[in-house]
């Protein structure tokens, strides 16, 4: 039973969800089952929560390797959700928006949040470079279009591609490295980027099937799917 | 660009660059750490120095400026905050400049987010933008802030035809009905112009998928480069307009700039950062040269043995 | 079903002899395929209604339930011919008017007839969504039941999944744990579904060779389910002992911050194989990298082509959109799931069908300005949209 319920509500609500999408009267289904998923995920989240707590402390206590980084981690989960939820530092008291102007919550958020995020958004900057390095290499034939194509989109995207090939005349102006750029996105790349997206499409239809039909079933703990 | 220490700057880059192209000629590899100093560099000294450049729009950017450009004054200007803090420094700028332009022509900007995040980055534009540049603006009036709503795609099924619904107050709980920029609105399509700015999901392609298309409303929006190119292939059928990635928010800073002399003194963070990503970009391409190089001398050497 | 103007009745705050003049031929019809709470209201505007010069500042429409009480739903503004009035019951029965607003005075419409809303249970716009649906579908399920009855089904080898059995191999030899990362979605998202069922093959080998897998989460309910994934593989190697509740933990659902703490997990445990299967947003080189740098080799799989190229890029081998979803029926040789993957392949022959046929209607068009091969690009691009209400 313990496999069974999970699956009869799958195949239950999968054919639904189909139907609903036909039906007028069945329309609002749709909707209702996506808002049903995100509370039920806002209740999981007291198992993630709970166990990264779990983790922390049981680290913290046993004196486990890196114990320190816990502290951090606990500190972090902790002020948070006292800011967040019970509004503490929030000059409007717990009834205030959690984003006051002036409140912990929003101290936080801005200088430490949004800093952090930014940084590790940055980090992309110095990988992208040393990707590029390691990957543009004209290996083979398909590496030397894929590097051929790299440079014209990057030259492209700087106004240096403009001044390069600005000289070129009008008739000829596909030539002019922008417009070789916006041409190799808006043609290879896009007729490439749609293949890719149909087979997509097809691949998840293909998925869903099974998943409804209950022929996957791996993701309920059930080995024989 | 006159500067003495930006042709200093821009000296050191070139002769670290002919340096590591010899060693790479000797056939030595480059540690990727020296590649990390020299994107350092390469975006540091620009930002540093205010190193920037003129940036003439491209068609899918000129789009979305003649749209907002060419609407009738009071027209109904439905926007989107749906990204977050790491995602703000490429769209910050885009929302900031596209908030402006639809307040300068007097449309009626009505904010609201998917994202639980899109309501700070909204307060970002309200001081900066419309406190500042447009004081008269009345709230609830000449714009108004729904807020977030949690439900992803479900929260577009629902608007796309009852907005109210969804939004039942704005942010600060006023009820719709006693909203004056709301009155002649029941759902998305009673909009003029629906605009995402974003990168994530949801975004532009669920506003377009699921609102746009299907009512035929004309939407356009503001994404992050390297999601840009994914929504090609809706332009110009299903959005009629499209910023990709900082370049066409510089693009569209620039261009807004030269037709609206009166906020010729705006910040334009856009075009600031396309000075350190173009710098970037040519770096990038010289480790690529350095690395072929290196891989034709491995080569050879390789053959020869 | 369709409702004339019946007869003038005395609303509230009408004077007796309007000033302005009331709209016409004001007729309400059953909106096409809704739940029965839409009805259409459509009419001529006021002869005063003009642009600039005219005196009509709006229009505000009445409805009547059940011979109720009037009750104002809209107010429109001038210019208006038609409103779409919802949020109706099926078993009421309506009457509907118009009032014309100017400054000082207002007339109002006849009023329409009694109607009763009709409820549709299929949306017939859909049509042809409908039958690509059943096309599609019914091929799949066609080709599952051709390979339960043991037809031999040809799937081309992809590389990515070939090198999952050498990628644990080598983990084994190094005694180095493999890290498992089912992207940073939920459970709501079928990209998750597909890695969990990777996760599920990788598993068992996992406990067959006494390895140590380590799979950091971004979201709860996908914590809950690989531990359940993990659970039942180490169970079907003979292995229950070894599983352990502490090889699944959550992070955060924060985007970079889920990204940081993998990263540092990457860095201090150096796993000798690295599996990015799921859906990844701007966080894909970042692990990416961060993988090549400690050695490890990666397997990475996404259905978001914005990424690919960082895989690509970056991975040792890359799963291309449909090769994810492909990968469990692959690795696991199932005749049902190898059936679908073939039935797949019905709808990319529709996919190229269409592409071909269309680009040569529409060139020819171009070429010849012959009408027909206009109808045929256009049935076409019909065939292909959806049209809602």
């Amino acid at each position: 039973m313990r496999r069974e319920i999970p699956l009869g509500i799958t195949i239950f609500v999968g054919f639904l969800a189909i139907v609903s999408f036909f039906s007028p009267p069945l329309e609002g289904l749709g909707e209702d089952f996506t808002l049903f998923f995100d509370i039920i995920a806002v209740f999981a989240f007291f198992l993630g929560g709970g166990n990264l707590v779990r983790i922390h402390a049981t680290k913290l206590i046993k004196r486990k390797a890196d114990w320190v980084y816990s502290i951090v981690t606990l500190i972090g989960f902790f002020g948070m959700l006292a800011a967040g939820l019970l509004k503490v530092g929030n000059p409007g008291g717990i009834a205030a928006p959690v984003t006051a102007p002036g409140s912990l919550f929003s101290t936080l958020y801005f200088n430490l949040n949004l800093p952090l995020g930014a940084t590790m958004y940055a980090l992309l900057a110095f990988y992208v470079a040393s990707a590029s390095y390691r990957a543009f290499r004209a290996k083979n034939r398909e590496a030397t279009v894929l590097l051929v194509a790299a440079f014209v989109i990057l030259l492209g995207s700087t106004p240096f591609g403009t001044m390069l090939t600005s000289w070129i005349p009008h008739s000829l102006d596909i030539l002019q490295i922008p417009n070789m750029a916006v041409w190799t996105l808006s043609a290879p790349n896009l007729a490439g980027q749609r293949a890719i997206m149909i087979g997509i499409g097809l691949g998840v239809v293909s998925m869903s099937l099974r998943l409804i039909l209950g022929i996957e079933r791996t993701y309920l703990g059930d080995d024989r799917g | 660009m006159g500067d003495i220490r930006v042709i200093i700057v821009l000296l050191l880059i070139g002769g670290g660059l002919l340096w590591l192209l010899i060693r790479a000629l000797r056939g030595k590899e480059v540690d990727r750490r020296l590649v990390f100093v020299f994107i350092l560099v390469s975006v540091a000294a620009p930002l540093l120095l205010t190193i920037t450049f003129e940036m003439k729009p491209t068609p899918v950017v000129q789009a979305l400026y003649d749209k907002i450009e060419n609407l009738p004054a009071g027209s109904k200007v439905l926007l989107s905050y749906d990204f977050d803090p790491p995602m703000a420094p490429e769209v910050q700028p885009m929302a900031d400049v596209v908030s402006r332009h639809v307040l300068a022509r007097k449309h009626k900007a009505v904010f609201m987010t998917l994202w639980a995040t899109g309501q700070a980055q909204f307060n970002i534009t309200l001081e900066e933008v419309i406190h500042r540049d447009f004081p008269e603006a009345r709230d609830g009036v000449d714009y108004v802030h729904l807020g977030y709503k949690a439900g992803n795609e479900g929260v577009l099924n629902v608007i796309r035809t009852d907005f109210k619904k969804m939004f039942p107050t704005d942010v600060h709980t006023v009820p719709w009905d006693s909203l004056p920029i709301l009155k002649r609105i029941r759902s998305c399509s009673d909009f003029d112009l629906i605009i995402s700015l974003g990168g994530g999901k949801p975004g532009l392609k669920e506003w377009v998928l699921f609102v746009g298309d299907p009512t035929r409303v004309p939407t356009a929006g503001g994404v992050t480069a390297v999601v840009a190119p994914m929504l090609y292939p809706y332009y110009p059928g299903q959005m009629c307009g499209l910023l990709g990635g900082i370049k066409g928010a510089a693009e569209y800073e620039n261009y807004f700039r030269d037709n609206h002399p009166e906020y010729a003194g705006m910040e334009t963070p856009a075009m600031l950062m396309m000075g350190p990503q173009t710098v970037a970009h040519v770096v990038i391409l010289a480790f690529i040269v350095i690395g072929n190089v290196l891989f034709v001398v491995t080569r050879r050497k390789e053959v020869k043995r | 079903m369709t409702a004339g103007a019946q007869e003038p009745v005395s609303g509230d705050s009408v004077p007796t002899a309007p000033a302005v003049a009331s709209v016409t031929l004001l007729t309400a019809e059953d909106y096409d395929y809704d739940d029965g709470d839409n009805l259409v209201l459509t009419w001529e505007p006021s002869t005063d209604d003009q642009p600039d010069v005219g005196s009509v500042t709006g229009y505000r429409v009445y409805r009547i339930t059940n011979n109720g009480e009037p009750v104002a739903v809209a107010d429109l503004l001038p210019g208006s011919q038609s409103f779409r009035v919802q949020d109706l019951l099926v078993d009421s029965a309506y009457q509907f008017y118009v009032v014309t607003l100017s400054a000082k005075t207002s007339a109002e419409s006849m009023r329409t007839s009694v109607m009763l809303t009709e409820r549709e249970w299929i949306n017939w716009n859909l049509w042809n969504l409908m039958l690509i649906t059943l096309v599609i579908g019914g091929a799949i399920l066609v080709y599952i039941e051709t390979a339960k009855r043991g037809k031999k089904l040809f799937i081309r080898k992809i590389a990515g999944l070939e090198a999952i059995d050498d990628a644990i191999g080598r983990a084994t030899e190094m005694g180095r744990p493999i890290l498992f990362i089912p992207g940073i979605q939920d459970m709501d998202d079928v990209q998750t579904l597909a890695a969990l069922t990777i996760l599920g093959r990788v598993a068992e080998q996992v406990a067959t060779y006494d390895i140590k897998i380590r799979m950091p989460v971004s979201r709860s309910l996908v914590m809950t389910a690989a531990r359940e994934t993990i659970k039942a593989s180490y169970q079907a190697a003979g292995r229950p002992d070894a599983y352990s509740e502490d090889m699944v933990s959550y992070i955060t659902d924060e985007q970079f911050g889920y990204v940081a703490a993998v990263s540092g997990i990457m860095v201090r445990e150096k796993p000798a194989t690295v599996f990015l299967l799921g859906t990844f947003l701007a966080e894909s080189l970042i692990l990416a990298e961060t993988g090549n740098s400690i050695g490890a080799i990666q397997i990475a799989g996404t259905a978001r082509p914005a990424q690919l190229p960082f895989f690509v890029a970056a991975c040792d081998f890359t799963l291309i959109g449909e090769e994810l979803f492909a990968a469990s029926a692959y690795l696991s040789g199932e005749p049902r799931a190898l059936g679908s993957l073939k039935g797949q392949d019905v709808g990319k022959a529709m996919a190229m069908a269409a592409v071909v046929l269309g680009v040569a209607a529409v060139t020819l068009y171009s070429l010849t300005e012959v009408g027909f091969f206009k109808t045929a690009a256009d049935w076409l691009q019909a065939l292909f949209t959806i049209t809602s209400d």
